[in-house]
């Protein structure tokens, strides 16, 4: 397996999901972009051209830095391929031939440039010349980085030539290619940016394989077909590794996969501690692929059902019908447990081509989730309409993503109101008395859980985001992420806030971010009182081990000793020795203890 | 300002293909002036490389530079020199 003369490189990252992969690199960044039409109006133009110069002004900017750093390194020759790239970038024939195309075709930078771009490769392609091969590679090359920079957060790349089991190495994933690699075959997943909470993380969980992210320059140190070890517990990648380590490597996953059968061998026993304190283990929820694995971990209900994916990667908004379809149809299946819809969480980092919102400074604080749709109350009352119709079938509840207190859920919950009596005139049957419920998940709504308890049905904790906003930690930033502490003493405080709060006004409450999957901070979670614990359904079975492990009376104590603790790294370590005196075999399979 | 047109044949072995069309370009961004490569029907920007790979001028056929600008005599005389060496 290892390739001769290439030697083992070990790198550092952020361990975001567990297991280990050991297998080929497939390079993401270097597969094309699925580009769509986009017809553009009179006054659009100048916006477009605009959009195109800035896009090849950042893409200098980027390879001029790349080209600093290698040649910094010593890799003066490796550094000059750059020149080429640059020459690329400055060419007036290209630059005037989009620029032209964009005024009498009208159609979008994106598309115009990714045309112009094809006609050009075609013509290279034909040249029997070994000087010109390379600059097409060139040319395809920084045509790609020129695209990322014009499609931003809502390019999707072609997967067409993904083939086999292999490892993902990319700069970054977006949203909208998270959503097309459920249905891949993957083993794993490496970026150079992100953490424990990025969505590379989250589908990774889903897919229950290992992620290594924050790693800065993997995609410059790893190449296409690279053989790699990921060490999604310890945070490690290894390039090229060497018989004696891949054979290390092999044992460790089998151990893993010992510990993972054991887990897995009891299904059907009840979530409860062994003092017979019962909770409930959901699943976080966002596509049909997802069911067959909501099933096998046989979650009792989904807790989160993000809604998010039926407004990416395409051009138009989803219809009342399509949506309702799909709510009654996940309803019907998990029927009669319970299945939580999220209403329409966009902004922050997800972002969507029928929906151009304006850019803003700092997106995380600004229009997203809540307050758009209160903003754009169309797409709002439509996707209430869908959620509603479904709650006639099986066991649906919803609830606000962002509420920052009583007077947003009074909004949402008048408009709620206006539409219920819509259909309440059509006679189009509802239930009455679907259960609404609060996110909470910005400080603001922590500080307020006693008021908010009287206004909704139940809680959801969104720990992510109440993390990052407590401790003003931008999630997405990697260079941030040592400051992202989930066992910080002040979102424990809120958490056990909330907690009472609910209960003192007989509400249930369930945590549905990354927390609940991790077992040192779910028992914390479980002892403070948690109702249900919703996360990836491939996270249910080490949670259940832990949970049915363990009295409720010791997790109290254990939360209580945790919360009078200084910082996340204390909380952590402490309830890592605890949880491996309690269940030995957990060392193997979360590796971060000692 | 200065215009030049004037027919010529390439010398260089490789053609203006690959490397001897990079340099080209290179040289013609040293300058102001527009410069343009006539083979056939097709002319194409002397200033780039797409341009110029796209022209593909084989050794020894005849292609037309048109030079037009404030420092086009300068231009010329040079770009002229490089398409007349053999190497």
């Amino acid at each position: 397996m290892p390739k001769k003369n290439k030697p083992e490189i070990v790198l550092k990252g952020i361990p975001a999901a567990s297991g280990i992969a050991i297998g080929t690199a497939f390079l993401m960044d270097q597969q094309d972009f699925i580009v769509p039409e986009r017809a553009i109006f009179d006054d659009e133009i100048l916006v477009e051209l605009a959009r195109f110069e800035e896009a090849i002004s950042r893409t200098k900017d980027e390879i001029i830095k790349i080209k600093e750093k290698i040649t910094a390194q010593g890799g003066v020759k490796d550094a000059q391929i750059f020149d080429a790239h640059l020459l690329v970038l400055e060419d007036v024939m290209l630059i005037e031939d989009v620029e032209k195309r964009i005024r009498s075709e009208k159609q979008s930078a994106e598309s115009v440039f990714s045309r112009v771009l094809k006609r050009y490769a075609q013509v290279f392609a034909k040249i029997q010349d070994d000087y010109i091969k390379e600059r097409s590679a060139d040319i395809e090359d920084v045509g790609r980085r020129i695209l990322k920079h014009l499609m931003g957060e809502t390019r999707t790349h072609d997967f067409d030539q993904l083939a086999g089991d292999v490892i993902i190495v990319a700069h970054d994933i977006s949203p909208s290619d998270a959503v097309t690699m459920f249905d891949k075959k993957i083993m794993g997943f490496v970026t150079d940016v992100g953490g424990r909470t990025a969505h590379t993380a989250i589908i990774a969980k889903s897919l229950g394989v290992p992620a290594v992210l924050g790693l800065k320059d993997a995609t410059l140190r790893i190449s296409n077909q690279d053989q790699i070890i990921v060490d999604g517990r310890k945070g490690v990648v290894i390039i090229n590794p060497d018989e004696e380590t891949t054979e290390l490597y092999l044992k460790e996953k089998e151990k893993i996969a010992q510990y993972e059968g054991s887990v897995a061998q009891m299904p059907d026993a009840p979530n409860e501690t062994q003092d017979g304190r019962r909770i409930l283990l959901m699943a976080n929820f966002e596509m049909d692929g997802e069911i067959p694995a909501v099933k096998k971990y046989r979650a009792e209900g989904i807790g989160l059902y993000r809604t998010e994916f039926f407004y990416m990667n395409r051009l138009d908004l989803p219809t009342e019908e399509e949506q309702y379809q799909a709510y009654k149809k996940i309803a019907e299946a998990m029927s009669p447990n319970p299945v939580v819809i999220r209403t329409l969480d966009l902004g922050g980092d997800k972002f969507i081509s029928s929906i151009q919102l304006p850019k803003e400074m700092t997106p995380f604080l600004g229009s997203r989730a809540i307050r758009l749709c209160l903003e754009e109350q169309d797409i709002f009352k439509t996707q209430l309409r869908a959620i509603l119709r479904a709650s006639s079938h099986g066991n649906v509840g919803m609830m606000y993503p962002m509420i920052a207190g009583p007077g947003e859920l009074r909004a949402a919950n008048g408009i709620l109101k206006g539409v219920k009596q819509r259909l309440r005139e059509k006679n189009i049957p509802f239930n009455e008395n679907m259960p609404v419920g609060v996110m909470i998940e910005v400080p603001a709504a922590a500080m307020t859980a006693d008021l908010l308890a009287k206004e909704c049905n139940f809680f959801s904790i969104g720990t992510n985001d109440l993390i990052q906003y407590t401790l003003a930690v931008d999630r997405g930033n990697e260079k941030m992420a040592q400051f992202y502490e989930p066992g910080h003493p002040a979102v424990l405080r809120l958490i056990r806030r909330t907690i009472s709060a609910a209960h003192d006004a007989n509400i249930k409450v369930s945590v549905c971010g990354e927390m609940a999957s991790d077992p040192t901070l779910a028992i914390i979670l479980l002892g403070l009182g948690l109702d249900s614990f919703s996360m990836s359904p491939s996270s249910i079975p080490v949670i259940k081990k832990a949970v049915r492990s363990i009295r409720f009376s010791d997790a109290q104590e254990l939360a209580r000793q945790a919360l009078r603790l200084s910082t996340g790294q204390e909380v952590e370590e402490f309830m890592t020795s605890e949880l491996t005196k309690l269940v030995p075999e957990f060392y193997h399979y979360h590796g971060r203890a000692a | 300002m200065p215009r030049i047109e004037k027919a010529l044949i390439i010398k260089c072995r490789q053609g203006l293909h690959a490397r001897p069309a990079a340099v080209f370009v290179q040289i013609a961004n040293k300058f102001s002036s527009m410069v343009s490569v006539r083979k056939g029907g097709e002319e194409v920007n002397g200033k780039s490389i797409m341009g110029m790979l796209m022209l593909g001028a084989d050794c020894g056929s005849e292609v037309t530079m048109i030079v037009d600008g404030d420092d086009a005599e300068v231009m010329f005389v040079e770009l002229e020199a490089y398409l007349a060496k053999e190497e």
